[in-house]
């Protein structure tokens, strides 16, 4: 990931912008931390959140016109938060300015001409910058407009204790000196830096470039006048908060000024600015605002709390909220970004836990529909497996298995392509995918018989894999090979019309072989009828899994409800579907990187409904059934091969069950072409077994395949290498196959062996001590 | 990590030894360490059970990957 990827992908993550009251407010007061704080019934913490961004707290949060509630979004589900009396109630309890800390002093002397508003602010925060400050006001009195409100309102004794602070905070005050040219002059030459508040005196004697309503003429972004070093601000008229920003804004450029800084570069969030980020409003309970109970008295703490408990506590976090992996890892987008940068970049694979993360995501892009950037977690993932890869810090466990798998459906055991028997061409060519094969080989078997039935111009026949575990574990020179190798057998059958079963295929070769004509079985004509036929008895309401791949193209996902409907079926739909689907943990091969993660994901979504599930995607049924949840394919509807036609009966299938599938639907094929040749078989392949349902849901769980066993014991049969127990009577071998070291206890048991348990282990065993 | 008593119950097959504690070498992505563990002392043969190969030798394994 170089350095402008990341920003232009963090830009798109929202969730660090801030809450549009804190952009609206001129001063920037994080109002959802002082919610927090006032709704736990914490007014002195919520004084110092006040006082973080807020100078003269006790004046400025007695008179703020707080614009902040005109854009509180609470305010679009029941009335704005009472921001300004919640303000109100904190100063009054708690507003006594602190005793001054010592503050360091930078050898840098700034005037401040005028006392109002924005001057005494700018004061305030050039002091706290460490520069020297002295104050000129030509008339005697400090904060004129502070002085013109209600004495209930700002009682005159606050203002002066709250002024008082800049003496504490040693600012030189010069009260009563005449401001004319000459001084200014001086004052220039004298001072390395000079903010004029326009609010507090006759400024338009200087000779400083003037605007249209004859007030100094300032560059907007920094408040600069036509003398270098010289800043103003403030308006009479503005609104104190205003006047107070214009302050802060001009005790900004100087300290840029002073530090030779760029004056303009991100100026654009000093004031009021509009925020980016998105707050999803949907099923927020409309709530009106609290109020004191004597409005003249202001708010009690208690009714202050129960105000504040109604802020929104304003965020983003779609991606979040939908998606199981990234609520996993507890943070969002933005902080994954940075963190998959770092672990690249700094720590070269070493940050713990990142190689892990990275593989954990589905690619499904559900995070990226509901983003308002379309931010894809997907995408990112998916660049940095490869570039895990490329740099050798790819952990072997996390793709190894799947993309063995993948060989197997694009080896000699599952490959075919072949035009309908009897046929020399073909019209279309049916691509049921490996997975279905996998899962349903009766199935397809069956359809593909009915579709050579029932069109015309021949139906040709291609096994194979589409090459997606190699788009998603990053190894993009073996996918496009795939892609390669299926767009030449197309090109060899005459350019058919091809049908898939499985909507990640279809997807896939829609965006990458965008030449291949596709339709899904589901919309082929001849289905239409063979629902109708199938139309019969009284059926149980189902729960539709609409696959993630199929995301975008609600032709197919009404489709098969139509087809579903017809069948007659009363449909469910669960929480998250159509455009909104789930990946059922296979997508990006997390069931394999990330198991934990991927079981408490499809043990969530298989509880979601009471209903028996039916999916059109083979590996979501697998994934649902090996939970324990009824799942069928809308395959096994159909063209029902199972037994008593139950499309539910088929239950759990293993790996092994999965390639031994595949390699039936080949030889069955080949049988009916009239090609069928008995397939060599290795010694060990005839080695019977039997193992407990229980042991072999263990190893398939750790991805040990029935053969594997087969070649532990052989050898071990044959060489005699192995122990043997003494109290149980069996035998222990172990085998290291490729990078994977097994271990099988069995022992004989009639014409095969009993096999008892079985694991394994990625560790090499590099030597014994003598 | 694995006791005498479990390498008391076992046997080597093939040199028809008992099982004794040695140093065995192990080595993953780029980690390599030693542990004491039940061998046979005529071929070598280290006998590793189900719970170790599950538990903290996966559990090294996951580290290592993530380093």
């Amino acid at each position: 990931m170089e350095k402008d990827q990341r920003i232009a992908w963090e830009v798109k993550c929202i969730q660090e912008e801030p809450p549009a009251c804190t952009a609206t407010c001129p001063l920037h007061l994080d109002v959802r931390q002082f919610m927090r704080e006032i709704s736990k019934g914490d007014l002195e913490a919520a004084y110092q959140v006040m006082k973080k961004h807020m100078p003269f707290p006790g004046i400025l949060g007695r008179i703020c016109t707080h614009p902040c509630e005109t854009k509180c979004r609470r305010g679009e589900v029941g009335e704005a938060l009472a921001i300004g009396g919640l303000e109100r109630l904190c100063v009054e309890k708690h507003g006594s300015p602190d005793p001054v800390k010592p503050l360091p002093r930078k050898n840098k002397q700034v005037a401040v001409l005028g006392g109002d508003v924005a001057g005494l602010v700018a004061a305030h925060d050039l002091r706290k910058k460490g520069l020297a400050v002295t104050l000129f006001e030509p008339g005697q009195i400090l904060g004129n407009t502070f002085r013109k409100f209600p004495e209930t309102m700002l009682p005159p004794d606050v203002i002066d204790e709250e002024i008082a602070v800049l003496e504490g905070m040693r600012v030189e005050i010069r009260l009563g000196d005449p401001l004319d040219q000459a001084v200014f002059d001086r004052l220039c030459h004298e001072y390395d830096a000079i903010f004029i508040d326009r609010g507090s005196f006759v400024c338009s004697a200087l000779a400083l470039e003037k605007d249209d309503q004859g007030e100094i003429a300032l560059e907007p972004a920094s408040g600069a006048t036509s003398v270098e070093g010289v800043f103003a601000g403030g308006c009479d008229g503005d609104a104190p908060i205003m006047l107070a920003a214009a302050g802060r804004k001009g005790a900004l450029s100087i300290e840029r000024f002073l530090q030779k800084a760029h004056m303009t570069i991100g100026r654009e969030y000093d004031g009021p600015y509009e925020t980016r980020l998105y707050t999803n409003l949907e099923g927020i309970e409309p709530l009106d605002r609290v109020s004191p109970v004597r409005p003249d008295f202001g708010y009690t703490p208690d009714h202050a709390a129960l105000e504040a408990e109604r802020c929104i506590q304003c965020e983003c976090m779609e991606c979040v909220k939908v998606c199981q992996y990234l609520a996993h890892y507890k943070k969002y987008p933005r902080k994954y970004i940075r963190e998959i940068f770092n672990n690249e970049k700094v720590l070269m694979g070493a940050a713990h836990t990142t190689n892990q993360f990275i593989n954990s995501c589905t690619d499904c892009g559900l995070c990226s529909h509901v983003c308002p950037n379309d931010l894809s977690m997907g995408e990112i993932c998916r660049q940095e497996r490869h570039f895990m890869l490329q740099e050798k810090f790819m952990p072997p466990s996390a793709h190894e298995f799947p993309l063995q798998d993948m060989a197997v459906s694009t080896g000699d055991d599952f490959a075919l392509c072949r035009h309908q028997p009897g046929k020399d061409q073909s019209a279309y060519l049916y691509f049921p995918s490996c997975m279905l094969c996998a899962t349903a080989p009766g199935e397809v078997l069956t359809s593909y018989e009915y579709l050579c039935e029932n069109l015309s111009g021949g139906v040709g026949v291609l096994l194979g894999c589409c090459g997606v575990p190699a788009y998603w574990s990053g190894r993009e020179e073996l996918f496009r090979e795939t892609l390669e190798g299926i767009r030449k057998q197309w090109q060899d059958m005459g350019k058919p019309q091809m049908i898939t079963a499985c909507c990640t295929c279809q997807t896939l070769f829609k965006e990458h072989l965008p030449e291949i004509p596709v339709t899904p079985l589901w919309q082929a004509s001849p289905i239409e009828a063979i629902a109708a036929r199938r139309r019969e008895g009284a059926k149980q309401p189902i729960a539709v899994v609409d696959p993630c791949v199929s995301r975008n193209d609600a032709k197919i996902q009404t489709e098969v409800r139509a087809i579903l409907t017809g069948l007659g079926y009363v449909l469910e739909e669960l929480p998250l579907s159509k455009d909104m689907a789930e990946c059922c943990g296979y997508g990006g091969l997390v069931f394999n990187a990330n198991q934990q993660l991927d079981d408490a994901i499809v043990a969530r979504r298989a509880a979601e409904s009471e209903r028996d599930f039916l999916a059109y995607c083979a590996m979501c049924r697998d994934k649902f059934v090996a939970a324990g949840k009824r799942t069928a394919h809308l395959i096994e509807l159909l063209f029902p091969t199972t037994p008593g036609n139950d499309p539910w009966a088929r239950g759990w299938l293993s790996w092994s069950d999965r390639r031994t599938n595949r390699s039936r639907v080949k030889q069955e094929l080949l049988t009916r072409l009239g090609e069928a040749e008995e397939r060599t078989m290795e010694p060990y392949e005839k080695i019977k077994l039997y193992i407990q349902p229980e042991v072999l849901r263990s190893i398939d769980n750790r991805r040990i395949l029935e053969n594997d066993l087969r070649q532990v014991i052989a050898l071990a049969e044959q060489t005699g290498h192995r122990l043997f127990n003494k109290e149980r009577k069996c035998y222990r071998a172990n085998l290291k196959l490729g990078n994977t070291t097994f271990w099988v206890d069995y022992m004989a048991e009639k014409d095969g062996f009993r096999v008892l348990k079985a694991y394994c282990h990625r560790m090499i065993i590099t030597g014994v001590e003598k | 990590m694995i006791q005498q008593e479990e390498a008391d119950k076992w046997v080597c097959d093939e040199c028809e030894k008992p099982l004794v504690m040695r140093k065995v070498g192990f080595a993953y992505m780029k980690g390599t360490f030693h542990v004491d563990l039940p061998v046979c002392t005529g071929c070598g043969m280290v006998l590793i059970t189900e719970e170790l190969a599950t538990g903290k030798m996966a559990e090294v394994e996951r580290i290592l990957e993530d380093k």
